[in-house]
């Protein structure tokens, strides 16, 4: 089963770049990574650019409206996914418990929806 | 004074059983919206069914046990392995408090949605839908049918150990029949408990659990009179209690309070012990199941807990004791509608003397329907005391 892993954090959150545990967690988000791709469950991944440089997208009776930043002004923002590809949900989440925004945010876990025969 | 004492026992008997089902029914995140309404259905043969259904994919091939919980059960028995796996995945973290529960009161246990609404104090739409959206979830999410691996079980324990005692106490004290026990939900959970206990050993509250059911369940002879009436604890042959169990409920409880690890279930099985050691109702060691229930108030401080101490108070210091406790309960609204809490403050205030006030709270009591063996001896103590009788509900 397919699931993305969506990575949440307020901006703030987590050390601060240039200190020993911030490259601590980089290197604990390289594990995480490397222990999805040995297993043979990594489908894809990749860190956001920060909120500031999203543009938002809507359009209403045929207008296209584009807004700087994005889509809601909340306080724990998107920066990074992760789409897996394992037997089942305990199997996912061991892994994304493994990712350093779990501890300093929050990781949401959905299944992707399986289109076509199967 | 045996009759008023007779009342106690009937309160803590009583209280006893809704103690332990609110420990299990009334967690935090939902409490029920009116815990008056106490009547519960007849609870149904235990029946499981779960399908497996393969999936291939790109020349793998993977087992997707999510077609189980698609399924109805039909009657027949799983193994029982098969059950834990079937437990612990109704008790999945990915699924909130009250489905867990109301999921495996359906898929593992059996009972029909209507008898779940009126053990959880829910209308049967929302349990039904609850029991729809669960095995939705198990199914997108792909929740696999498997006990966890050894160092998530304990983690995983407290919604499975919730959900098996609220068969048992539903089981024990069953709501909307004139029967007084439904052995066939005891014995479903003493199975599962056992089962549980021999995969976790070394969990204090799982062993205090299974040490609770047997204690309790040993019980049970003596119940019932010939004519199917509810005998209360003091007035209980106690030589028609299970020995057996007594003794292996006796044993788990010193093994589980050994390990130094200690926890509500643990608690309320050293209760159910120190009735098993009264070899006669006077001889009940009442200050000690007092203290036990003031240390089961640290782990959950539920007003239903503090009743029982209440009457545990009162056998042990004197009516008024008790009565200052109940009447602080009385005054909150939420618990103005338990019909027990009206029971017992009857039977002390008669104990007391005050006649009248105790018909009056019987009376409340009556008005909130409850059990019909309760129902049956509330209307008996009003006689006793003289007052008018009331017109009974018939069921």
């Amino acid at each position: 089963m397919k699931y993305i892993a969506l990575l949440y954090g307020e901006l703030d959150a987590g050390p601060a770049p240039g200190t020993p545990e911030f490259m601590e967690m980089l290197g604990e988000f390289e594990s995480a990574t490397a222990a999805m791709a040995d297993a043979g469950v990594l489908v894809d991944s990749s860190p956001l650019q920060p909120p500031q440089t999203a543009t938002t997208v809507r359009v209403r009776n045929g207008e296209a409206q584009l807004s700087d930043g994005p889509f809601a002004e909340i306080k724990e923002q998107l920066g990074g996914y992760y789409i897996l590809d394992c037997e089942d949900l305990d199997t996912a989440l061991r892994y994304v418990a493994a990712i350093p925004s779990a501890k300093y945010g929050s990781v949401e876990v959905r299944p992707l929806m399986v289109m076509g025969p199967h | 004074m045996a009759r008023l004492a007779g009342d106690l026992s009937l309160a803590e008997d009583c209280a006893q059983e809704a103690c332990a089902a609110a420990l299990a029914q009334w967690p935090r995140e939902g409490l029920p919206a009116n815990p008056g309404g106490w009547v519960v259905a007849v609870a149904r043969r235990r029946a499981l069914d779960h399908l497996r259904r393969e999936s291939a994919r790109a020349g793998k091939e993977r087992l997707a046990v999510q077609g189980w919980a698609a399924a109805e059960p039909d009657g027949s028995a799983v193994a029982g392995d098969d059950q834990l796996a079937l437990l612990f995945a109704c008790c999945h973290p990915a699924l909130d408090p009250a489905s867990q529960v109301t999921l495996t009161l359906r898929v593992v246990c059996g009972l029909p949605a209507a008898s779940i609404a009126r053990l959880l104090l829910l209308p049967e739409p929302a349990v039904a839908q609850r029991i729809v959206r669960a095995k939705r979830k198990i199914r997108d999410a792909g929740i696999r049918l498997r006990v966890p691996d050894p160092a998530e079980r304990p983690a995983r324990l407290a919604p499975v150990l919730r959900a098996i005692y609220l068969t048992f106490t539903e089981g024990h004290s069953p709501h909307g029949t004139s029967a007084i026990v439904r052995d066939d939900l005891c014995e479903e959970a003493l199975r599962l408990t056992r089962r549980l206990h021999r995969l976790l050993p070394d969990e204090p509250e799982v062993t205090g659990l299974l040490a609770l059911i047997l204690l309790t369940s040993a019980r049970s002879a003596a119940r019932a009179d010939q004519d199917g009436a509810l005998v209360l604890l003091p007035d209980q042959d106690r030589s028609r209690w299970d020995r057996g169990r007594l003794g292996q409920g006796r044993s788990l409880v010193e093994a589980a309070l050994a390990q130094r690890r200690l926890g509500p279930y643990q608690l309320q099985a050293a209760i159910a012990a120190c009735h098993a050691d009264a070899g006669a109702a006077a001889d009940t060691d009442w200050r000690q199941i007092a203290a036990l229930y003031s240390e089961l108030l640290r782990f959950d401080p539920s007003p239903v807990i503090e009743a029982n101490r209440a009457v545990a108070v009162a056998y042990a210091e004197g009516p008024s004791a008790g009565l200052a406790i109940l009447d602080t309960l009385a005054a909150s609204s939420q618990f103005a509608r338990w019909p027990q809490l009206h029971i017992a403050r009857a039977a002390l205030l008669a104990q007391c003397g005050r006649s009248d006030d105790a018909a009056a709270a019987y009376r409340d009591a009556l008005a909130l329907e409850p059990a019909e063996p309760v129902r049956r001896h509330i209307s008996g103590q009003i006689a006793a005391l003289g007052a008018a009788p009331t017109p009974t509900q018939e069921t």
